[in-house]
Protein backbone atom coordinates (compact mmCIF):
# COMPACT_ATOMS: atom_id res chain seq x y z
CA UNK A 1 0.00 0.00 0.00
CA UNK A 2 1.48 3.30 -0.99
CA UNK A 3 0.66 6.27 1.17
CA UNK A 4 -1.43 8.93 -0.52
CA UNK A 5 0.66 11.82 -1.71
CA UNK A 6 0.78 14.77 0.59
CA UNK A 7 -1.08 16.93 -1.87
CA UNK A 8 -4.04 14.55 -1.96
CA UNK A 9 -4.44 14.29 1.82
CA UNK A 10 -7.12 16.39 3.36
CA UNK A 11 -5.94 18.19 6.46
CA UNK A 12 -8.45 18.99 9.12
CA UNK A 13 -7.87 20.71 12.42
CA UNK A 14 -10.41 18.67 14.42
CA UNK A 15 -11.29 14.99 14.62
CA UNK A 16 -14.73 13.87 13.33
CA UNK A 17 -15.95 13.51 16.92
CA UNK A 18 -14.88 17.06 17.75
CA UNK A 19 -16.53 18.40 14.63
CA UNK A 20 -19.72 16.49 15.45
CA UNK A 21 -19.75 17.86 18.98
CA UNK A 22 -19.21 21.41 17.76
CA UNK A 23 -21.97 21.05 15.21
CA UNK A 24 -24.29 19.72 17.92
CA UNK A 25 -23.56 22.77 20.10
CA UNK A 26 -24.14 25.24 17.25
CA UNK A 27 -27.32 23.44 16.27
CA UNK A 28 -28.61 23.49 19.85
CA UNK A 29 -27.84 27.19 20.20
CA UNK A 30 -29.70 28.11 17.01
CA UNK A 31 -32.61 25.80 17.87
CA UNK A 32 -32.85 27.29 21.38
CA UNK A 33 -32.86 30.85 20.06
CA UNK A 34 -35.49 30.08 17.41
CA UNK A 35 -37.68 28.21 19.90
CA UNK A 36 -37.39 31.08 22.41
CA UNK A 37 -38.31 33.73 19.85
CA UNK A 38 -41.36 31.76 18.78
CA UNK A 39 -42.73 31.01 22.22
CA UNK A 40 -41.72 33.94 24.43
CA UNK A 41 -44.65 36.15 25.35
CA UNK A 42 -43.56 39.45 23.89
CA UNK A 43 -46.01 41.71 22.10
CA UNK A 44 -44.41 42.85 18.80
CA UNK A 45 -46.02 46.31 18.98
CA UNK A 46 -44.30 46.87 22.34
CA UNK A 47 -40.95 45.98 20.80
CA UNK A 48 -41.48 48.48 18.00
CA UNK A 49 -42.56 51.11 20.50
CA UNK A 50 -39.72 50.47 22.96
CA UNK A 51 -37.10 52.98 21.68
CA UNK A 52 -39.62 55.82 21.75
CA UNK A 53 -40.80 54.91 25.26
CA UNK A 54 -37.23 54.70 26.56
CA UNK A 55 -36.37 58.06 25.01
CA UNK A 56 -39.48 59.53 26.63
CA UNK A 57 -38.44 58.15 30.02
CA UNK A 58 -34.96 59.64 29.66
CA UNK A 59 -36.48 63.02 28.73
CA UNK A 60 -38.60 62.99 31.86
CA UNK A 61 -35.48 62.22 33.95
CA UNK A 62 -33.70 65.36 32.78
CA UNK A 63 -32.49 67.42 34.60
CA UNK A 64 -31.56 65.35 37.69
CA UNK A 65 -32.83 66.76 40.97
CA UNK A 66 -29.48 67.75 42.51
CA UNK A 67 -31.09 69.17 45.65
CA UNK A 68 -32.41 65.74 46.54
CA UNK A 69 -28.91 64.36 47.16
CA UNK A 70 -28.23 66.01 50.56
CA UNK A 71 -31.87 65.50 51.63
CA UNK A 72 -32.29 61.76 51.28
CA UNK A 73 -29.81 60.06 48.99
CA UNK A 74 -26.60 60.58 50.94
CA UNK A 75 -27.70 58.89 54.17
CA UNK A 76 -29.42 56.04 52.30
CA UNK A 77 -26.30 55.48 50.22
CA UNK A 78 -24.20 55.32 53.39
CA UNK A 79 -26.66 52.75 54.74
CA UNK A 80 -26.12 50.66 51.62
CA UNK A 81 -22.35 50.85 52.10
CA UNK A 82 -22.72 49.78 55.75
CA UNK A 83 -24.87 46.83 54.63
CA UNK A 84 -22.27 45.78 52.05
CA UNK A 85 -19.31 46.11 54.44
CA UNK A 86 -20.82 44.53 57.54
CA UNK A 87 -22.35 41.79 55.39
CA UNK A 88 -18.96 41.00 53.87
CA UNK A 89 -17.29 40.89 57.31
CA UNK A 90 -20.00 38.54 58.63
CA UNK A 91 -19.56 36.40 55.53
CA UNK A 92 -15.81 36.12 56.18
CA UNK A 93 -16.45 34.93 59.73
CA UNK A 94 -18.88 32.28 58.52
CA UNK A 95 -17.05 31.28 55.33
CA UNK A 96 -13.61 30.61 56.85
CA UNK A 97 -14.56 27.43 58.75
CA UNK A 98 -16.51 26.07 55.76
CA UNK A 99 -13.56 26.84 53.49
CA UNK A 100 -11.22 24.84 55.72
CA UNK A 101 -13.74 22.01 55.98
CA UNK A 102 -14.27 21.85 52.21
CA UNK A 103 -10.55 21.74 51.33
CA UNK A 104 -9.54 18.09 50.90
CA UNK A 105 -5.92 18.59 51.91
CA UNK A 106 -6.81 20.41 55.14
CA UNK A 107 -9.70 18.20 56.28
CA UNK A 108 -8.98 14.56 55.47
CA UNK A 109 -12.59 13.39 56.05
CA UNK A 110 -14.58 12.91 52.84
CA UNK A 111 -17.95 13.29 54.59
CA UNK A 112 -16.92 16.65 56.07
CA UNK A 113 -15.74 17.85 52.63
CA UNK A 114 -19.04 16.91 51.05
CA UNK A 115 -21.15 18.42 53.81
CA UNK A 116 -19.25 21.71 53.63
CA UNK A 117 -19.50 21.75 49.83
CA UNK A 118 -23.23 21.10 49.94
CA UNK A 119 -23.72 24.04 52.29
CA UNK A 120 -21.54 26.29 50.13
CA UNK A 121 -23.39 25.31 46.93
CA UNK A 122 -26.77 25.92 48.56
CA UNK A 123 -25.71 29.34 49.81
CA UNK A 124 -24.49 30.27 46.32
CA UNK A 125 -27.61 29.00 44.57
CA UNK A 126 -30.07 31.07 46.60
CA UNK A 127 -29.80 34.65 45.41
CA UNK A 128 -29.19 37.59 47.75
CA UNK A 129 -32.66 38.97 46.95
CA UNK A 130 -34.31 35.69 47.91
CA UNK A 131 -32.34 35.65 51.17
CA UNK A 132 -33.48 39.25 51.66
CA UNK A 133 -37.15 38.26 51.22
CA UNK A 134 -36.58 35.57 53.83
CA UNK A 135 -34.85 37.82 56.36
CA UNK A 136 -37.38 40.60 55.88
CA UNK A 137 -40.05 38.06 56.79
CA UNK A 138 -38.03 37.00 59.85
CA UNK A 139 -36.56 40.25 61.24
CA UNK A 140 -38.89 42.77 59.62
CA UNK A 141 -37.88 45.39 57.04
CA UNK A 142 -34.61 47.27 57.51
CA UNK A 143 -30.86 47.14 57.21
CA UNK A 144 -30.51 44.06 59.44
CA UNK A 145 -32.33 41.87 56.90
CA UNK A 146 -30.18 43.25 54.08
CA UNK A 147 -26.92 42.69 55.96
CA UNK A 148 -27.79 39.09 56.75
CA UNK A 149 -28.90 38.46 53.15
CA UNK A 150 -25.56 39.74 51.84
CA UNK A 151 -23.66 37.70 54.44
CA UNK A 152 -25.44 34.40 53.79
CA UNK A 153 -25.18 34.58 50.02
CA UNK A 154 -21.51 35.58 50.14
CA UNK A 155 -20.58 32.52 52.22
CA UNK A 156 -20.95 30.33 49.13
CA UNK A 157 -18.68 32.45 46.96
CA UNK A 158 -15.98 33.12 49.57
CA UNK A 159 -15.99 29.59 51.01
CA UNK A 160 -15.70 27.87 47.65
CA UNK A 161 -12.93 30.06 46.26
CA UNK A 162 -11.07 30.01 49.59
CA UNK A 163 -11.15 26.20 49.70
CA UNK A 164 -9.88 26.10 46.10
CA UNK A 165 -6.99 28.40 47.08
CA UNK A 166 -6.22 26.11 50.04
CA UNK A 167 -6.18 23.01 47.84
CA UNK A 168 -3.43 24.38 45.62
CA UNK A 169 -1.27 25.44 48.60
CA UNK A 170 2.26 24.06 48.70
CA UNK A 171 2.32 21.01 51.03
CA UNK A 172 6.01 21.54 51.90
CA UNK A 173 5.70 23.96 54.83
CA UNK A 174 2.69 21.99 56.11
CA UNK A 175 4.62 18.74 56.15
CA UNK A 176 7.58 20.41 57.81
CA UNK A 177 5.33 21.66 60.61
CA UNK A 178 3.66 18.27 61.01
CA UNK A 179 7.05 16.53 61.11
CA UNK A 180 8.08 18.89 63.89
CA UNK A 181 5.02 17.74 65.86
CA UNK A 182 3.02 20.99 65.58
CA UNK A 183 -0.64 20.76 66.72
CA UNK A 184 -3.26 21.40 64.00
CA UNK A 185 -4.04 25.03 64.92
CA UNK A 186 -0.36 25.82 64.40
CA UNK A 187 -0.35 23.91 61.11
CA UNK A 188 -3.22 26.09 59.88
CA UNK A 189 -1.85 29.39 61.19
CA UNK A 190 1.78 28.86 60.11
CA UNK A 191 1.46 26.32 57.31
CA UNK A 192 -1.64 27.24 55.31
CA UNK A 193 -2.62 30.78 56.25
CA UNK A 194 0.53 32.64 55.11
CA UNK A 195 0.23 30.92 51.73
CA UNK A 196 -3.41 31.75 51.08
CA UNK A 197 -3.74 35.10 52.89
CA UNK A 198 -3.09 37.34 49.83
CA UNK A 199 -5.52 35.33 47.69
CA UNK A 200 -8.04 35.45 50.52
CA UNK A 201 -7.92 39.23 50.93
CA UNK A 202 -8.16 39.65 47.16
CA UNK A 203 -11.29 37.47 47.16
CA UNK A 204 -12.79 39.45 50.03
CA UNK A 205 -12.23 42.73 48.19
CA UNK A 206 -13.73 41.31 45.02
CA UNK A 207 -16.78 40.11 46.92
CA UNK A 208 -17.12 43.46 48.68
CA UNK A 209 -17.24 45.12 45.26
CA UNK A 210 -20.03 42.74 44.18
CA UNK A 211 -21.84 43.29 47.48
CA UNK A 212 -21.83 47.07 47.00
CA UNK A 213 -23.84 46.51 43.81
CA UNK A 214 -26.13 43.98 45.45
CA UNK A 215 -26.77 46.10 48.55
CA UNK A 216 -28.21 48.78 46.26
CA UNK A 217 -30.98 46.47 45.04
CA UNK A 218 -31.96 45.14 48.46
CA UNK A 219 -34.17 48.12 49.24
CA UNK A 220 -36.62 47.03 46.54
CA UNK A 221 -37.77 44.20 48.81
CA UNK A 222 -37.60 46.41 51.91
CA UNK A 223 -34.17 45.36 53.17
CA UNK A 224 -32.79 48.89 53.63
CA UNK A 225 -30.41 51.20 51.81
CA UNK A 226 -30.64 53.31 48.68
CA UNK A 227 -33.02 50.87 46.99
CA UNK A 228 -35.82 52.08 49.27
CA UNK A 229 -35.31 55.67 48.12
CA UNK A 230 -35.19 54.57 44.49
CA UNK A 231 -38.35 52.51 44.86
CA UNK A 232 -40.24 55.37 46.52
CA UNK A 233 -39.18 57.89 43.89
CA UNK A 234 -40.23 55.53 41.13
CA UNK A 235 -43.58 54.73 42.63
CA UNK A 236 -44.30 58.46 42.89
CA UNK A 237 -43.09 59.00 39.27
CA UNK A 238 -40.50 61.55 40.47
CA UNK A 239 -38.21 60.87 37.53
CA UNK A 240 -35.75 63.69 38.17
CA UNK A 241 -35.12 62.21 41.63
CA UNK A 242 -34.76 58.73 40.10
CA UNK A 243 -32.11 60.15 37.78
CA UNK A 244 -30.22 61.64 40.73
CA UNK A 245 -30.32 58.32 42.59
CA UNK A 246 -29.01 56.50 39.52
CA UNK A 247 -26.16 58.97 39.12
CA UNK A 248 -25.23 58.54 42.80
CA UNK A 249 -25.28 54.74 42.42
CA UNK A 250 -23.10 54.91 39.32
CA UNK A 251 -20.58 57.11 41.12
CA UNK A 252 -20.38 54.83 44.17
CA UNK A 253 -20.04 51.65 42.12
CA UNK A 254 -17.33 53.08 39.89
CA UNK A 255 -15.38 54.46 42.87
CA UNK A 256 -15.65 51.09 44.66
CA UNK A 257 -14.37 49.25 41.59
CA UNK A 258 -11.43 51.61 41.12
CA UNK A 259 -10.54 51.36 44.83
CA UNK A 260 -10.69 47.56 44.79
CA UNK A 261 -8.53 47.33 41.67
CA UNK A 262 -5.97 49.65 43.28
CA UNK A 263 -5.79 47.74 46.58
CA UNK A 264 -5.67 44.36 44.81
CA UNK A 265 -2.60 45.47 42.87
CA UNK A 266 -0.95 46.44 46.15
CA UNK A 267 -1.52 43.14 47.96
CA UNK A 268 -0.95 40.61 45.18
CA UNK B 1 -2.30 36.36 68.25
CA UNK B 2 1.29 37.29 69.00
CA UNK B 3 2.49 34.33 66.93
CA UNK B 4 1.12 35.73 63.68
CA UNK B 5 3.15 38.90 64.00
CA UNK B 6 6.25 36.71 64.05
CA UNK B 7 5.30 35.48 60.57
CA UNK B 8 4.56 38.92 59.16
CA UNK B 9 5.35 41.89 61.39
CA UNK B 10 2.43 44.33 61.36
CA UNK B 11 3.36 47.86 60.41
CA UNK B 12 1.99 50.89 62.25
CA UNK B 13 -0.11 52.16 59.34
CA UNK B 14 -1.65 48.69 59.03
CA UNK B 15 -2.42 48.58 62.76
CA UNK B 16 -3.97 52.04 62.66
CA UNK B 17 -6.05 51.03 59.64
CA UNK B 18 -7.21 47.90 61.46
CA UNK B 19 -8.21 49.90 64.53
CA UNK B 20 -10.00 52.42 62.34
CA UNK B 21 -11.83 49.64 60.54
CA UNK B 22 -12.84 48.02 63.84
CA UNK B 23 -14.25 51.34 65.06
CA UNK B 24 -16.14 51.79 61.79
CA UNK B 25 -17.50 48.26 62.09
CA UNK B 26 -18.77 48.93 65.61
CA UNK B 27 -20.45 52.12 64.36
CA UNK B 28 -22.03 50.33 61.39
CA UNK B 29 -23.23 47.47 63.59
CA UNK B 30 -24.95 49.95 65.90
CA UNK B 31 -26.86 51.17 62.83
CA UNK B 32 -28.48 47.77 62.39
CA UNK B 33 -30.67 48.22 65.48
CA UNK B 34 -30.07 44.64 66.52
CA UNK B 35 -31.27 44.16 70.11
CA UNK B 36 -31.24 40.82 71.95
CA UNK B 37 -35.04 40.91 72.08
CA UNK B 38 -35.28 41.42 68.35
CA UNK B 39 -32.76 38.67 67.75
CA UNK B 40 -34.70 36.18 69.91
CA UNK B 41 -38.00 37.12 68.28
CA UNK B 42 -36.33 36.69 64.92
CA UNK B 43 -35.04 33.26 65.83
CA UNK B 44 -38.53 32.20 66.82
CA UNK B 45 -39.99 33.61 63.57
CA UNK B 46 -37.24 31.95 61.59
CA UNK B 47 -38.00 28.60 63.14
CA UNK B 48 -41.71 28.92 62.33
CA UNK B 49 -40.84 30.10 58.86
CA UNK B 50 -38.55 27.17 58.14
CA UNK B 51 -41.18 24.77 59.46
CA UNK B 52 -43.75 26.28 57.08
CA UNK B 53 -41.40 25.92 54.11
CA UNK B 54 -41.52 22.12 54.36
CA UNK B 55 -42.78 20.00 52.78
CA UNK B 56 -42.52 21.81 49.41
CA UNK B 57 -45.81 21.96 47.53
CA UNK B 58 -45.54 21.04 43.84
CA UNK B 59 -49.31 21.01 43.23
CA UNK B 60 -49.25 24.00 40.92
CA UNK B 61 -46.45 22.58 38.80
CA UNK B 62 -47.96 24.02 35.62
CA UNK B 63 -47.53 27.57 36.90
CA UNK B 64 -44.04 26.67 38.08
CA UNK B 65 -43.07 25.19 34.73
CA UNK B 66 -44.45 28.18 32.84
CA UNK B 67 -42.33 30.57 34.94
CA UNK B 68 -39.18 28.48 34.57
CA UNK B 69 -39.71 28.24 30.82
CA UNK B 70 -40.09 31.99 30.51
CA UNK B 71 -36.93 32.55 32.59
CA UNK B 72 -35.02 30.16 30.37
CA UNK B 73 -36.25 31.85 27.18
CA UNK B 74 -35.33 35.26 28.56
CA UNK B 75 -31.84 34.07 29.46
CA UNK B 76 -31.26 32.54 26.01
CA UNK B 77 -32.50 35.56 24.07
CA UNK B 78 -30.69 38.06 26.30
CA UNK B 79 -27.43 36.12 25.97
CA UNK B 80 -27.78 35.98 22.17
CA UNK B 81 -28.57 39.70 21.96
CA UNK B 82 -25.79 40.44 24.44
CA UNK B 83 -23.20 38.58 22.34
CA UNK B 84 -24.38 40.31 19.16
CA UNK B 85 -24.25 43.72 20.83
CA UNK B 86 -20.94 43.28 22.63
CA UNK B 87 -18.95 42.05 19.62
CA UNK B 88 -18.83 45.46 17.89
CA UNK B 89 -18.64 47.42 21.16
CA UNK B 90 -15.73 45.36 22.49
CA UNK B 91 -13.91 45.75 19.17
CA UNK B 92 -14.35 49.51 19.45
CA UNK B 93 -13.14 49.40 23.05
CA UNK B 94 -9.90 47.47 22.35
CA UNK B 95 -6.99 49.86 22.84
CA UNK B 96 -4.62 47.86 20.62
CA UNK B 97 -6.84 48.14 17.54
CA UNK B 98 -8.63 51.48 17.89
CA UNK B 99 -7.59 55.08 18.57
CA UNK B 100 -8.33 56.59 21.98
CA UNK B 101 -11.26 58.75 20.83
CA UNK B 102 -13.11 55.54 19.83
CA UNK B 103 -12.18 53.37 22.84
CA UNK B 104 -13.26 55.97 25.40
CA UNK B 105 -16.99 56.16 24.57
CA UNK B 106 -17.17 52.38 24.07
CA UNK B 107 -15.58 51.78 27.47
CA UNK B 108 -17.83 54.32 29.16
CA UNK B 109 -20.88 52.56 27.72
CA UNK B 110 -19.67 49.22 29.10
CA UNK B 111 -18.93 50.69 32.55
CA UNK B 112 -22.43 52.21 32.76
CA UNK B 113 -24.06 48.91 31.67
CA UNK B 114 -22.00 46.97 34.20
CA UNK B 115 -22.53 49.30 37.14
CA UNK B 116 -26.26 48.83 37.51
CA UNK B 117 -27.61 45.59 38.90
CA UNK B 118 -29.89 43.85 36.33
CA UNK B 119 -32.84 44.24 38.68
CA UNK B 120 -32.45 48.04 38.75
CA UNK B 121 -32.22 48.14 34.96
CA UNK B 122 -35.26 45.86 34.86
CA UNK B 123 -37.43 48.29 36.85
CA UNK B 124 -36.51 51.09 34.47
CA UNK B 125 -37.47 48.93 31.50
CA UNK B 126 -40.69 47.88 33.19
CA UNK B 127 -41.58 51.56 33.53
CA UNK B 128 -40.58 52.18 29.91
CA UNK B 129 -42.00 49.18 28.01
CA UNK B 130 -44.46 47.69 30.49
CA UNK B 131 -44.59 44.48 32.50
CA UNK B 132 -43.49 41.18 31.01
CA UNK B 133 -40.66 39.29 29.43
CA UNK B 134 -39.61 42.11 27.07
CA UNK B 135 -38.46 44.30 29.96
CA UNK B 136 -36.53 41.36 31.41
CA UNK B 137 -34.84 40.53 28.12
CA UNK B 138 -33.78 44.14 27.60
CA UNK B 139 -32.46 44.43 31.17
CA UNK B 140 -30.43 41.22 30.91
CA UNK B 141 -29.10 42.32 27.51
CA UNK B 142 -27.80 45.54 29.05
CA UNK B 143 -26.09 43.57 31.82
CA UNK B 144 -24.62 41.13 29.28
CA UNK B 145 -23.29 44.00 27.18
CA UNK B 146 -21.49 45.33 30.24
CA UNK B 147 -19.87 42.07 31.32
CA UNK B 148 -19.25 40.41 27.95
CA UNK B 149 -18.01 43.69 26.54
CA UNK B 150 -15.41 43.97 29.29
CA UNK B 151 -14.27 40.34 28.99
CA UNK B 152 -14.19 40.46 25.17
CA UNK B 153 -12.22 43.71 25.20
CA UNK B 154 -9.64 42.26 27.57
CA UNK B 155 -9.34 39.13 25.41
CA UNK B 156 -8.84 41.22 22.26
CA UNK B 157 -6.21 43.36 23.97
CA UNK B 158 -4.19 40.25 24.83
CA UNK B 159 -3.91 38.93 21.24
CA UNK B 160 -0.66 38.73 19.31
CA UNK B 161 -0.47 41.61 16.84
CA UNK B 162 1.92 39.71 14.58
CA UNK B 163 -0.90 37.81 12.94
CA UNK B 164 -2.94 40.97 12.54
CA UNK B 165 0.10 42.60 10.96
CA UNK B 166 0.55 39.62 8.61
CA UNK B 167 -3.03 39.78 7.38
CA UNK B 168 -2.85 43.55 7.03
CA UNK B 169 0.38 43.39 5.01
CA UNK B 170 -1.36 41.33 2.34
CA UNK B 171 -3.60 44.34 1.74
CA UNK B 172 -6.66 42.75 3.33
CA UNK B 173 -9.59 45.08 4.01
CA UNK B 174 -10.62 45.88 7.60
CA UNK B 175 -13.28 43.16 7.90
CA UNK B 176 -10.85 40.48 6.70
CA UNK B 177 -8.27 41.64 9.22
CA UNK B 178 -10.90 41.13 11.93
CA UNK B 179 -12.15 37.74 10.72
CA UNK B 180 -8.72 36.24 9.88
CA UNK B 181 -6.35 38.15 12.14
CA UNK B 182 -8.32 38.79 15.35
CA UNK B 183 -11.25 36.39 15.58
CA UNK B 184 -9.33 33.06 15.38
CA UNK B 185 -7.17 34.15 18.32
CA UNK B 186 -10.06 34.95 20.62
CA UNK B 187 -12.78 32.57 19.42
CA UNK B 188 -12.48 29.85 22.10
CA UNK B 189 -12.23 32.43 24.87
CA UNK B 190 -15.34 34.17 23.53
CA UNK B 191 -17.23 30.86 23.64
CA UNK B 192 -16.13 30.42 27.26
CA UNK B 193 -17.21 33.94 28.22
CA UNK B 194 -20.52 33.61 26.39
CA UNK B 195 -21.40 30.39 28.18
CA UNK B 196 -20.44 32.03 31.48
CA UNK B 197 -22.78 34.89 30.63
CA UNK B 198 -25.60 32.49 29.77
CA UNK B 199 -25.12 31.03 33.24
CA UNK B 200 -25.23 34.47 34.84
CA UNK B 201 -28.30 35.45 32.80
CA UNK B 202 -30.08 32.30 33.88
CA UNK B 203 -29.51 33.24 37.53
CA UNK B 204 -30.68 36.80 36.99
CA UNK B 205 -33.66 35.81 34.82
CA UNK B 206 -35.10 34.08 37.87
CA UNK B 207 -34.82 37.40 39.74
CA UNK B 208 -36.03 40.19 37.50
CA UNK B 209 -39.60 38.91 37.88
CA UNK B 210 -39.55 40.36 41.41
CA UNK B 211 -39.99 43.79 39.80
CA UNK B 212 -42.42 42.52 37.16
CA UNK B 213 -40.03 41.85 34.29
CA UNK B 214 -41.18 38.30 33.55
CA UNK B 215 -39.99 34.84 34.53
CA UNK B 216 -40.25 32.72 37.66
CA UNK B 217 -39.29 35.63 39.95
CA UNK B 218 -42.79 37.08 39.68
CA UNK B 219 -44.33 33.79 40.77
CA UNK B 220 -41.86 33.62 43.66
CA UNK B 221 -42.60 37.14 44.85
CA UNK B 222 -46.36 36.61 44.61
CA UNK B 223 -46.11 33.38 46.63
CA UNK B 224 -44.03 35.22 49.27
CA UNK B 225 -46.60 37.97 49.59
CA UNK B 226 -49.44 35.48 49.92
CA UNK B 227 -47.49 33.66 52.69
CA UNK B 228 -47.73 30.57 50.49
CA UNK B 229 -44.45 29.25 51.87
CA UNK B 230 -44.80 25.63 50.72
CA UNK B 231 -44.99 26.90 47.15
CA UNK B 232 -42.08 29.31 47.81
CA UNK B 233 -39.99 26.31 48.81
CA UNK B 234 -41.01 24.43 45.65
CA UNK B 235 -40.09 27.45 43.51
CA UNK B 236 -36.70 27.93 45.18
CA UNK B 237 -35.86 24.24 44.79
CA UNK B 238 -36.80 24.35 41.09
CA UNK B 239 -34.71 27.49 40.56
CA UNK B 240 -31.71 25.77 42.16
CA UNK B 241 -32.27 22.74 39.92
CA UNK B 242 -32.49 24.97 36.83
CA UNK B 243 -29.30 26.83 37.75
CA UNK B 244 -27.36 23.63 38.43
CA UNK B 245 -28.62 22.13 35.14
CA UNK B 246 -27.49 25.30 33.36
CA UNK B 247 -24.06 25.07 34.97
CA UNK B 248 -23.66 21.43 33.89
CA UNK B 249 -24.70 22.31 30.34
CA UNK B 250 -22.37 25.30 29.98
CA UNK B 251 -19.50 23.23 31.39
CA UNK B 252 -20.20 20.62 28.68
CA UNK B 253 -20.04 23.36 26.02
CA UNK B 254 -16.75 24.61 27.45
CA UNK B 255 -15.35 21.07 27.29
CA UNK B 256 -16.35 20.71 23.63
CA UNK B 257 -14.51 23.92 22.73
CA UNK B 258 -11.73 23.41 25.30
CA UNK B 259 -12.42 26.96 26.41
Amino acid sequence: MTPASVAEREWRRFTPVERGARFAVYFTIVAAIVASIRTVEVIPEFVADAPEQIADLLRRMWPPDLAYYPQEINSALMDSMHIATVGTVLAIVMALPFGFLAARNVTPFAWANWLARLILISARSVNTLVFALFFVAVFGPGALAGTLAIAFHSIGFLGRLFSEALEVANPGPVEALRAAGAPWPSVIVYGYWPQVAPAFWALVLFRWDINVRESIVLGLVGAGGIGVVLDTAMNLFQWTRVAMVLIAILAVVVVAEVAVTYIRKKII
Amino acid sequence: MAGVSAVRPASWPLRLASIGFALYLAYALSHLELTPARFLAGLEFGQKFLAKLFPPDFHRWELLLKGLKESLEMAILASALGVVASLPVSLLGARNLMPAWVTWPARMLMVVCRSFHPVIVAILFVKAVGFGALAGILALTVASLGFLGKLFTEAIEEISLKQVEAVRSTGAPFMSVITYGVLPQVYTRFIGFASYELDANLRNSTLVGIVGAGGIGGTLFAAFQRFDYDFVCAIILSIIALIIAGEVLTNAVKRVFRA
